[in-house]
């Protein structure tokens, strides 16, 4: 049984220019023990979908789905005090900017041992000893002392370890992180991947990594989706995508990898993300798709079957070619 | 010699001061409160304006024969003078509709003066830095440093009680928040690539202060001086109550309110009206700055 | 923390005597002869004039004199009435009190309804209570409060007849000053009646007072919670599990409370501006209407001790409140250790 389902989720938001639509009918199953990375643009969706899963979206978002399930738990019905007692707990979830993710005002100790006190009522004593052990596991030297530390009087990789180890505080059986790498330095970025690998491999819990970064991808996940402009374009174990791409847009954001390119001039795919008032009217990417053809143009596409990554798009890509694709337009 | 044509690019888009103003206009009609205000506020000029005509008596003419009468809806009162007389039998109407022009007077006046002597002191402060600009900025600080209508008081007890004077004294208080803001906005616009481009290709140092720089400085300084047109006016009426301001017979608001303090138990209505219409024009105005900095700090922008 | 000290006091210190400048200045801009106006005597002959000249030290250079003055004031004399003939310093000792008194009242009225209507206007953003609270604060800060009081002297002492006009307290009561402070001195005092006295005396005048710092803290939490609410770590706070109580009163309100805290020290000086019209309406034997009527008896040198008082002591506040603000903000009281 999948310890997380989500089926058809959408979240809009109400804006000064008219409703906006996030993300766009995304599904996603998660096993326990697995790590699923959710790969796009920014723009594309993909934490606002896991925000809104958290229910931790600001009030001018309105959430819908067929399923919204956690341990079969449905979170669509649960009531907001029910919803708390799972949240910070048994579902945890760390940040792109560590920076400001922690709250200035309080040490690092007192945000730590917050969740210990309201999610497991350990006393002081037991809260210390286990904040130590946290700090200690996540690899911060020194613990004693930093929990009496302020956020500013920290590195970034560092505060990003105390986001990891408040998340784990409560072992929980699904961590997000969303895009935890982003905002640090190059060096730090590996070791902070590291220790989120290490640690779900050894708390055994599931593991899902919002990244736009195909690179971490290829390091970390065993299954992957790829999300463009709200909508799930794509669905793949780890090494079918990065072998066989089914959809045009993951096959750009391959080539797009320095280590794949094999050309002089580093392929990128021209264009942005459209926004809430320049959505095309047929196949959200058609305007920054080599292969667009009219039909593209006009024409939303639906979802191509299971062995081809439920690929969103009217001429699937097999082998590098797209499959069932009109003769009189040259791509 | 090479002729160079520039190619000329048609843009479609709405002309540049029209969409600047109509998207204004947008975000600034978004807020309700804004908008009333805005209403109101044009009612009253309009009413400064018109007072000879609209006005159904003389501001200081004394009816002897209808002393401190009370408005129409209650026994006693008339329509010949629909909110009552004061104690020497003038029509409270007409002198609340003389007092909105010096209140609008008032209110030009202070911004004005401020704003413009306020503006080019804090150019010159941070144009230039240094030593001028310690000595500017110290100089403001003294001036903060006193509670305002406590400053402006004691200007006026140097300058002599008069409307003139009143308005000199608090436009020498509101000054330093002009300084302080054009100072603070001309600060991070200097460090602006425009800036130091317009400086390489030898744009001269007026020319950058007030065409390069001032313009981008504008927005916080139209919320404060709408802000400081209101406090012009509650300002200038509390320093006419104290009998420090506009000096009787004026139909000042603050002054009629002082006028008509001995009445307070006996005759609301004089004591009332004065203060409504302060009370409404000064909220008109700040509604109206509220909508102003909403609609002109990006940082508010959604 | 003491870079931090060392750099307010920095500003302070200069600013102080640029205050000292105005007040010492402020007696040779009058229009007239200064030995007349400080002498308060009619008919001065000539030889009176060069004696009383060469006394108060107008025969001096100018910045002989400033000096002059730097040493009185250094040795407590802020001059002497011209009316009373009593040092100023004394005069203002006597009356501070009353203004403290009211003051005191009139801020934590300010504080203890502003910081919760605006907290309330912020997390029900949007909502018809939030444009109640907003409209009422916005017609608060709008008010002239000399109006205003005068409108509740009607209604209250006029109408209904439940508070007093004007004063400290019933002409029935007298006691020694002790604190100065009217509640609690009628409280020692003993006597049967006059704590309530003193407490309706005090109601209208504090609820005037604190108008427009009640308005003005109001909107400030309201806009300073708004933004903590869509900081990250409230959204970190609220990943944890926590509740809303604890969200915003305790992650976000901390927070909030470093912008609030210096809007709430900037009140001070209103405070000030607000006890000259407030004690002039209520009668209220304090500071504020003690400088209108030096002011209106002529009696400069009065104005000039008050004035100068008055600055430093709201320079003072204002320094201890960045004092505090250094305090609730780790990012300051960490930044030199």
């Amino acid at each position: 049984m999948p310890l997380l389902e989500i089926e058809n989720l959408t979240v809009s938001f109400q804006t000064a220019g008219g409703q906006f639509t996030a993300v766009d009918k995304v599904s996603l199953h998660i096993e326990p023990g697995e790590i699923v990375s959710v790969v796009g643009e920014s723009g594309s969706g993909k934490s606002v979908a896991m925000l809104a899963l958290m229910g931790l979206l600001p009030w001018t978002a309105t959430v819908t789905a067929d399923r919204l399930a956690f341990n079969n738990q449905d979170l669509k019905t649960i009531s907001k005090s029910e919803l708390r007692k799972i949240i910070g707990s048994k579902m945890a979830m760390i940040f792109q900017e560590p920076m400001t993710s922690l709250n200035p005002c309080f040490t690092i100790g007192f945000q730590l041992t917050e969740t210990l006190k309201i999610h497991l009522g350990m006393n002081r004593a037991e809260r210390k000893k286990r904040a130590i052990e946290l700090l200690e596991l996540v690899g911060i030297p020194e613990p004693r002392k930093r929990l009496t530390a302020f956020p500013h009087q920290l590195s970034g990789g560092m505060n990003q370890r105390v986001m990891i180890a408040m998340a784990i505080s409560c072992n929980p059986e699904l961590l997000i992180a969303d895009e935890p790498t982003t905002a640090l330095d190059v060096t730090i970025q590996a070791q902070i991947l590291e220790l989120l690998l290490n640690l779900q491999k050894k708390q055994g819990m599931s593991l899902v990594l919002i990244t736009h970064d195909m690179g971490v991808v290829a390091e970390t996940a065993e299954r992957v989706a790829v999300q463009y402009a709200g909508q799930q374009v794509e669905k793949q174990q780890v090494k079918g995508l990065f072998s066989n791409p089914h959809h045009p847009y993951t096959q750009a954001l391959l080539n797009s990898l320095p280590e794949r390119s094999n050309s002089k001039i580093l392929p990128s795919i021209a264009g942005v993300v459209p926004g809430q008032f320049d959505k095309p009217k047929g196949c959200l990417f058609s305007p920054r798709c080599d292969y667009a053809t009219t039909k593209c143009h006009t024409i939303p596409p639906t979802a191509a079957s299971e062995e081809l990554g439920k690929a969103l798009c009217h001429y699937p890509i097999v082998d590098g070619k797209p499959t069932n694709y009109p003769e009189e337009v040259n791509p | 010699m090479t002729e160079i044509t520039i190619e000329e690019r048609v843009d479609d888009r709405p002309g540049g001061l029209r969409s600047v103003l109509s998207e204004f206009w947008a975000y600034f009609s978004e807020n309700r409160g804004a908008v009333i205000g805005l209403f109101f506020f044009i009612a009253i000029v309009l009413i400064a304006i018109l007072a000879d005509v609209i006005a159904p008596h003389a501001p200081n003419h004394q009816y002897r024969d209808a002393l401190l009468q009370p408005p129409f809806w209650q026994p006693g009162g008339g329509f010949r003078f629909p909110l009552g007389t004061d104690a020497i039998g003038r029509d409270m109407l007409s002198r609340l509709i003389y007092g909105s022009r010096y209140s609008l007077f008032i209110g030009c006046i202070v911004v004005s003066v401020s704003l413009v002597v306020g503006v080019m002191l804090g150019l010159i402060a941070g144009f230039f830095r240094g030593k001028i600009d310690t000595f500017i900025m110290r100089i403001m600080d003294v001036v903060l440093a006193f509670p305002s209508l406590l400053l402006a008081l004691v200007l006026v007890a140097i300058l002599g009680p008069s409307l003139i004077n009143a308005m000199i004294a608090i436009a020498i208080v509101q000054q330093p928040h002009y300084v302080r803001l054009t100072r603070a906005a001309v600060l991070s616009e200097m460090t602006k690539d425009y800036v130091t481009a317009a400086r390489v290709i030898g744009v001269k140092t007026l020319r950058l202060m007030f065409i390069t720089i001032l313009p981008n400085c504008m927005a916080p300084l139209i919320v404060q001086a709408a802000l400081s047109f209101s406090t012009a006016i509650l300002d200038a009426a509390a320093l006419g109550f104290l009998g420090m301001g506009a000096q009787p017979p004026t139909p000042e608001w603050g002054t009629m309110l002082a006028e008509s303090r001995e009445f307070i138990l006996r005759a609301w209505w004089v004591v009332t009206f004065p203060g409504v219409a302060i009370l409404t024009t000064v909220l008109a105005i700040n509604l109206m700055g509220d909508g102003l900095r909403d609609a002109l700090d990006p940082k508010l922008k959604r | 923390m003491f870079l931090y000290l060392f750099k307010k006091l920095a500003v302070t210190i200069p600013t102080f005597f640029g205050v000292t400048l105005v007040a010492f200045i402020f007696i040779r801009l009058l229009p007239g002869d200064p030995v007349l106006l400080m002498a308060g005597e009619r008919g001065i002959s000539d030889e009176r004039h060069a004696v009383l000249m060469a006394e108060m030290g107008f025969d001096k250079p100018i910045l002989v004199q400033y000096g002059y003055y730097l040493a009185d004031l250094a040795h407590g004399d802020f001059g002497t009435s011209i009316i009373t003939k009593r040092p100023v310093l004394e005069e203002f000792a006597t009356l501070f009190p009353a203004t403290m008194e009211l003051s005191i009242c009139a801020m934590l009225l300010a504080i203890l309804l502003g910081l919760p209507a605006g907290m309330i206007a912020a997390t029900k953003r949007g909502t018809a209570i939030d444009h109640t609270v907003m409209t009422t604060a916005l017609a608060g800060y709008s008010m002239p409060i000399f109006w205003w009081g005068l409108l509740l002297i009607i209604f209250f002492s006029g109408t209904l007849g439940w508070t007093p006009v004007s004063g400290r307290i019933s002409l029935l009561y007298y006691f020694e000053p002790v604190t100065g402070f009217m509640l609690i001195d009628s409280l020692l005092s003993g006597q049967e009646g006059a704590f309530q006295s003193a407490l309706s005396h005090l109601i209208l005048p504090t609820i005037v007072l604190a108008t427009i710092p009640l308005a003005v803290i109001a909107r400030q939490t309201r806009s300073a919670m708004l933004e903590v609410l869509s900081e990250d770590y409230v959204r970190t706070a609220r990943a944890k599990g926590l509740g809303p109580q604890r969200v915003i009163g305790l992650h976000a309100l901390r927070n909030a409370m470093i912008p609030v805290i210096t809007v709430i020290g900037l009140q001070v000086g209103v405070l000030f501006a607000g006890a000259i019209l407030t004690e002039t309406i209520f009668s209220w034997p304090g500071i504020g209407k003690w400088m209108v009527e030096s002011i209106f008896r002529r009696d400069y040198s009065a104005v000039q001790g008050g004035l100068l008082l008055i600055a430093a002591i709201v320079m003072l506040v204002n320094l201890a409140v960045d004092l505090l603000y250094g305090i609730i903000n780790p990012q300051i009281r960490h930044t030199d250790s």
